[in-house]
């Protein structure tokens, strides 16, 4: 069984975000990188694979030099190889574009019987990449997946829907998204981090996919500008010790008539 | 993640992209699964041994040795990886110390084949815990004149004393015990749990690492088999060269501790208000306290990273050891003083963590050479005079 998971480095969740000179992307100075964290669920997914079937896992990523690094991250926590597809960063916001550089990473590092990634990278939170591969490969996928299990022809997911669980029947090759609460993502080990290095990763670049990065970048999506939100003002204290009737009827009618919200 | 936020000098392009990853993992795994707990741990007093095989399976034990599949870290990874976990908590840092370097230690250095290879892989495994037993009820700073004694009887030896203050004692499955044989050798014996004669108690009333086990050893006509001896250890030399490696660990771990405190003092100094508006940060008193421990802390990092670097090197001394042991430990037990006089009295209750390092630094600033022992090594080191034992005047007879 052969395994791909796409992975993606993103801001980390906890970094304090500054948009950057251009307004139209991120001041990245003093960012520190992550694994996104829906694509952590994927990875152990993967590795849990490797594990119990035997699996070979790799790895694919697309983005600047930098982002090998998220490659190594993941090899600490276990798998096989690497792919990046170094990028400038012109195809940045465009999931399309995105998607289709890494379905011909995909063709050319694979066949794959499974393809992982998460429901959606966090920062631009699109959710779109996933599924976007599983059409250009012209293969099922499942999104937002919280539960699997494994048969002799292929593979039930659970998804999550509004209020409920959708059970998916599919067959294999396909692609699934990873949502929370799929597995519970291990922490690297020290021994994984130390082997990391010596993983083997295959580096090329969009050109060599057969692809114009310039020309994909932006051509169905483009970020035409970025703003943080406006900060929160001090909040309103209605204090009820006293008459605490009163204090009910004016947070209903602050609630109504300055909030609009009832 | 706060930690970080202190680094003027720029030391962490001093660590390998590496050495970044080895810090990290064991940061989040000790803010994810260590933070949200340790008080409640340490009110009971009570080691969560629970968390041990997610030690192991971090790769936390003998994480510097390359054999049995271990990681092989770099000192200065290791380094990295003890002050996280002080930044934890001393008791945790002091589990993981005792296990690699007190114990993987002795037994990959002077152990035989069948002990090395029935003890390391489970060891490392967390499948086995190990102990150190050095310190004796009389001797402490002077372990050379331990009582403890150790008599062949054939294919014996039989061991007779006590020790005290043993970490991880009475849940250990191997205890590391240094006895003198009969011409007043020391050496190594590996000591099973449930050894006829061999009995631990737990030293109780403990104000500080009290999320650690600590416990006396007795043996009482207790018989270890000849292939249970450190073939390899003889003299106090022995014994000693452990606690190098432990005491390395110890410089990087209380600046954990420093870390933990200091960082606690700057994000209360921030939030707190008294007279007026402003939070009392904006007291040049406050700032005084506050410069002082960022200062030490960096001079500390630096300290221990020139010393990780010689000792990656094999060019690392003992007595480098104990200057950055003494310093490190006297620093994080400043910092947690003044820690706690900023927290004012949300210092003495267990909401913070000051209270709890600062009564943790008391241990550390003891064990594994006292500040004042690490003081007259140095002095030795400097003077050419050892000062430790007192002169006495000659009795004339
Ligand atoms: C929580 C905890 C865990 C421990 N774990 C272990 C363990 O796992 N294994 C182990 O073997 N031991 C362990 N120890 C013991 C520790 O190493 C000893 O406590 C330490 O070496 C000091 O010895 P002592 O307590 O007997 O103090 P003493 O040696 O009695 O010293 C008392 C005081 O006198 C000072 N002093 C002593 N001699 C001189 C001198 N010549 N000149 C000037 N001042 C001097 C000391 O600096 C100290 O201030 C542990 C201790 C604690 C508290
Ligand atoms: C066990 C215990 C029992 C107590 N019992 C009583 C009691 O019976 N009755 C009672 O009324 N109170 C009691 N207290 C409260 C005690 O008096 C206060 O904790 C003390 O006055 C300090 O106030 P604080 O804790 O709010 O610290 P803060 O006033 O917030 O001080 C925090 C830090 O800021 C410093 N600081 C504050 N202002 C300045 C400034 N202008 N310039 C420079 N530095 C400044 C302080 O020195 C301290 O280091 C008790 C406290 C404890 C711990």
């Amino acid at each position: 069984m052969r395994i791909a998971v796409l992975v993606t480095y993103v801001p980390d969740t906890a970094s304090t975000i500054k948009v950057g000179p251009s307004g139209k992307a991120i001041d990245e100075a003093g960012i520190k990188w992550i694994i996104s964290p829906y694509d952590e669920f994927a990875v152990e997914e993967a590795i849990k694979l490797k594990e119990s079937k035997g699996a070979e896992v790799t790895y694919i990523t697309y983005g600047p030099e930098r982002d090998q690094q998220v490659l190594r991250e993941c090899f600490a926590r276990g798998g096989d190889k690497g792919v990046h597809v170094v990028g400038t960063g012109a195809a940045f916001g465009d999931a399309f574009a995105i998607a289709q550089i890494l379905t011909a990473a995909v063709k050319k590092a694979g066949p794959f019987d499974l393809i992982f990634a998460g429901v959606k990278g966090v920062g631009s939170d699109q959710g779109l990449v996933g599924a976007m591969v599983a059409e250009l490969l012209d293969i099922p996928h499942v999104a937002s997946v919280t539960k699997i299990e494994y048969g002799e022809a292929g593979i039930t997911a659970w998804r999550e829907i509004e209020g409920g669980q959708e059970v998916v029947e599919v067959s294999l090759p396909c692609v699934i998204t990873a949502q929370k609460g799929l597995n519970e993502p291990r922490y690297p080990s020290l021994k994984g981090i130390m082997a990391a290095k010596k993983m083997p990763v295959e580096s090329v670049k969009v050109a060599d996919l057969g692809l114009d990065e310039a020309a994909l970048g932006g051509a169905t999506c483009r970020w035409v500008s970025l703003a943080l939100p406006p900060a929160k003002s001090a909040g309103k204290i209605i204090h009820g010790e006293q008459d605490p009737q009163a204090a009910a009827r004016e947070l209903a009618r602050l609630l109504r008539e300055e909030a609009k919200v009832i | 993640m706060a930690a970080q936020t202190l680094d003027l000098y720029l030391v962490e392009e001093l660590y390998t992209e590496e050495e970044r990853m080895v810090r990290d993992a064991v940061r989040e795994w000790v803010d994810e699964r260590i933070l949200p707990h340790i008080e409640q741990w340490a009110w009971e007093g009570r080691f969560p041994r629970e968390l041990i095989p997610e030690m192991a399976s971090l790769n936390l034990f003998g994480a510097t040795f390359s054999e049995y599949g271990l990681p092989g870290l770099s000192n200065v990874a290791y380094g990295l990886v003890m002050q996280e976990l002080e930044r934890g908590d001393s008791g945790l840092r002091s589990f993981v110390s005792v296990q690699s370097a007190l114990v993987m230690y002795p037994i990959m250095t002077w152990g035989s084949q069948e002990q090395k290879d029935r003890w390391i892989p489970r060891l490392a495994k967390g499948e086995a815990i190990g102990c150190f037993g050095l310190t004796e009820p009389d001797f402490g700073s002077n372990p050379g004149a331990m009582r403890t004694r150790a008599r062949r009887v054939g294919n014996h030896w039989v061991l007779n004393g006590e020790k005290a203050w043993i970490t991880n004692g009475s849940i250990a499955d191997v205890a590391v015990v240094w006895a003198k044989d009969d011409e007043g050798i020391i050496r190594g014996f590996l000591v099973e749990k449930g050894t006829p004669g061999f009995e631990t108690f737990e030293h109780k009333g403990k104000y500080s690492l009290r999320a650690s086990v600590t416990s006396q050893l007795a043996f009482t006509d207790c018989q270890v088999p000849e292939t249970n001896r450190l073939p390899g250890a003889a003299g106090l030399k022995c014994p000693l060269s452990c606690l190098t490696q432990a005491r390395y660990g110890i410089a990087w771990g209380a600046l954990g501790s420093a870390l933990a405190t200091f960082h606690a003092a700057l994000d209360y100094a921030k939030t707190r208000k008294q007279f007026g508006d402003a939070p009392i940060a904006s007291h040049q008193i406050i700032q005084e306290r506050l410069v002082w421990m960022a200062n030490e802390i960096t001079k500390g990092q630096l300290m221990v990273w020139r010393l990780g670097r010689l000792k990656d090197e094999g060019r690392a001394s003992f007595v480098q050891v104990s200057q950055a042991k003494r310093n490190s430990c006297w620093v994080a037990r400043e910092c947690a003083k003044l820690a706690r006089e900023i927290h004012g009295a949300n210092g003495v209750v267990n909401e913070y963590p000051v209270m709890r390092h600062l009564m943790n630094i008391e241990s550390v600033y003891t064990y594994e050479g006292t500040h004042d022992m690490h003081t007259l090594i140095l002095g030795e080191f400097l003077t050419g005079i050892p000062a430790f034992m007192p002169p006495r005047e000659e009795k004339k007879s």
